[in-house]
C-alpha cells in the first residue's frame, strides 16, 4: 500500500482538476483546514465547487477561505449555510461577485447540509427533514407528510475531495479532532472519494492512537500532511472582537 | 433607543428569557443577544447549553489569555467546558436537534408575526441569506424564544401582524423578550406578558404593529 503522508500541501492538491468539488471542514476557525485551501489557491484550479459553512471573510483576522479563492476567479459555485453576512453592516468579500453573477450559491441549513454530506457518505441518495418546510427554501420542492407532519426531499451531498483539519493522525489515517475542531470533519471525510487531512501533531505510527479513540477511520482518508509550526504554517488566530456600534 | 432610563437592557432581555428555562433543560442560544443568557446567573438550576458545532455542555467565555483557540461557541466565541462537556460532530449535533432533544432554542430575529412565524435570515435587499442552523433549530427545538429589540433604528415594529421578510419557520415562536417587555404570540396579536421597568401599555400599543390581546 502506497503510504498516505504527503510532503507538502502543494503535493497534496496536485491533481485537483477544473470543476472539482471540494469540501472544507471548520466552523469558525477550529477545523478549518487553512494551509490546503491556501495550497488551492496556489494550485490553481478552476470552475470549482466549494462547500463549506460559510464563505468566510466576516472575520478578522482574515485566514483562507473560499471568499479568497472566489477573489481569486477558482470558483463556479459555493454551497453553504451562510452566503451573506449575519449583521446588516457586514459585507462579506464574496458578496459582489455573488451580487454581479460571476458565481453561483446554493444556501442549505447548517443541519441539512451536515445530513447531506452524512448520507453520501453512508450510501442513502436522499431523504426527508422537517427543516425549511413553509419557508421559500423549499417552495416548488418535493415534500411529503408522514404521521401527520410535513417533510421535505433532500439529497446527498457527494464531494471529490474533502480537506479537514485533525489534531493527531496515524500513518492508517485514522484521525483525532481536538474540541469545536471535529464539527463538519468527520462526514466530509465520509462523503469524498478523496479526504486530505492537515494535521497539527507530527504523525503519528499506525496502532499509536487507541482505537477508542478514533474519530474518524482511516479508511475515509486518504492523504495526511504535518502542519509546520508557523510561520510556515497557518495556525488558528485568536479572533478580534468587534466592537457593537 | 432613547437614552432615557427604561425598558430592559441588553443583558436584562437575556436575563428575562434565561429566568424561563427549567431545570435540566438543554438550551440552544444563537448568536447576538440570546449568546447573554450564558452571563446570567441561573441560581441552582442544571442548565446544558448546546452549540450547532457539536459542544454540549459549554460554560463562561474563556478568561483572556486562557483560550483554548479550538474550542468555540455557535459566535466564534472561545468558551469554556463545564463538567459533564461532550464534543460530537456535526450530523450528530443536528440529531440532538432534529431529534426533539433541544427543550429550548433562544434566537435573535428581524420580525415576528402574531401568529408564530418569525424572520431571521434575509434581511430582505440583496441575494443570499444566513441561515445556519437557525432553520433546524426552529423546526424541531421544543420551544422557540426569541430575543430582539420591540421596533428598528427607523422606528419600525418588528412585532407585525404578518411577516413582510422570508420567514425561517412557522408557527413555532412561544415567547419574545424585547426592551419593552415579555410577549406571546396569540394568534390575532400579541399577549402582553410582562412590561419592562417604566414601560407603559401606550407606549407598547403605538411600537407594536399588531394588536395586543388579553
Amino acid at each position: 500500500m502506497p503510504g498516505k503522508q504527503f510532503p507538502s500541501f502543494a503535493a497534496a492538491v496536485a491533481d485537483i482538476p477544473d470543476g472539482a468539488t471540494i469540501a472544507f471542514g471548520g466552523f469558525a476557525m477550529p477545523g478549518t483546514p487553512f494551509n490546503l485551501i491556501a495550497a488551492l489557491a496556489e494550485h490553481g484550479a478552476r470552475g470549482l465547487t466549494l462547500i463549506a459553512n460559510t464563505t468566510g471573510g466576516a472575520q478578522q483576522p482574515r485566514m483562507p477561505d473560499i471568499g479568497m479563492l472566489v477573489e481569486r476567479g477558482q470558483v463556479r459555485k459555493v454551497i453553504c449555510a451562510f452566503t451573506a453576512a449575519t449583521r446588516a453592516s457586514d459585507v462579506l468579500p464574496f458578496t459582489k461577485y455573488y451580487e454581479s453573477g460571476e458565481v453561483e450559491a446554493e444556501l442549505v441549513p447548517q443541519g441539512t447540509l451536515a445530513e447531506r454530506l452524512r448520507a453520501a457518505g453512508a450510501g442513502i441518495p436522499a431523504f426527508y427533514t422537517p427543516t425549511a418546510v413553509g419557508t421559500e427554501l423549499a417552495e416548488g420542492r418535493e415534500t411529503r407528510v408522514i404521521d401527520g407532519r410535513e417533510y421535505l426531499l433532500e439529497y446527498a451531498l457527494p464531494v471529490d475531495y474533502a480537506f479537514l483539519r485533525a489534531r493527531r493522525a496515524d500513518t492508517f489515517g485514522n484521525l483525532l479532532f481536538h474540541r469545536s475542531q471535529r464539527n463538519f470533519n468527520p462526514v466530509m471525510a465520509t462523503a469524498a472519494r478523496i479526504a486530505i487531512a492537515e494535521v497539527e501533531e507530527p504523525i503519528l505510527p499506525a496502532g499509536a492512537i487507541d482505537p477508542d479513540a478514533v474519530h474518524t477511520s482511516g479508511i475515509f482518508v486518504h492523504r495526511l500532511v504535518e502542519i509546520p509550526p508557523p510561520p510556515a504554517g497557518l495556525w488558528p488566530q485568536k479572533r478580534q472582537e468587534r466592537v457593537r456600534p | 433607543m432613547s437614552d432615557v432610563a427604561k425598558g430592559f437592557t441588553r443583558q436584562q432581555m437575556a436575563d428575562r428569557i434565561a429566568a424561563e428555562f427549567g431545570d435540566g433543560w438543554i438550551v440552544n442560544l444563537g448568536v447576538g443577544l440570546p449568546t447573554l443568557c450564558s452571563n446570567t446567573d441561573i441560581g441552582d438550576r442544571n442548565i446544558v447549553y448546546h452549540s450547532e458545532n457539536g459542544v454540549i455542555g459549554y460554560g463562561a467565555i474563556a478568561a483572556p489569555g486562557e483560550e483554548d483557540l479550538n474550542l468555540v461557541n455557535a459566535g466564534g466565541q472561545n468558551v469554556t467546558l463545564r463538567p459533564g462537556a461532550a464534543v460530537v460532530h456535526h450530523a450528530d449535533s443536528f440529531a440532538i436537534i432534529r431529534g426533539g432533544r433541544i427543550d429550548v432554542t433562544v434566537m435573535g430575529a428581524y420580525e415576528v408575526a402574531a401568529n408564530g412565524d418569525f424572520a431571521n435570515w434575509r434581511i430582505g435587499r440583496g441575494k443570499g441569506g444566513g441561515i445556519g442552523g437557525a432553520m433546524d433549530l426552529a423546526a424541531c427545538a421544543r420551544r422557540v424564544f426569541l430575543i430582539m429589540e420591540h421596533v428598528t433604528r427607523s422606528g419600525a415594529p418588528r412585532l407585525v401582524p404578518a411577516c413582510a421578510l422570508p420567514v425561517t419557520a412557522r408557527g413555532v415562536v412561544k415567547l419574545v423578550a424585547t426592551d419593552l417587555g415579555l410577549f406571546e404570540p396569540a394568534g390575532e396579536g400579541f399577549r402582553v406578558r410582562e412590561l419592562a421597568p417604566g414601560v407603559g401599555m401606550d407606549a407598547v400599543r403605538a411600537a407594536t404593529g399588531a394588536p395586543l390581546v388579553a
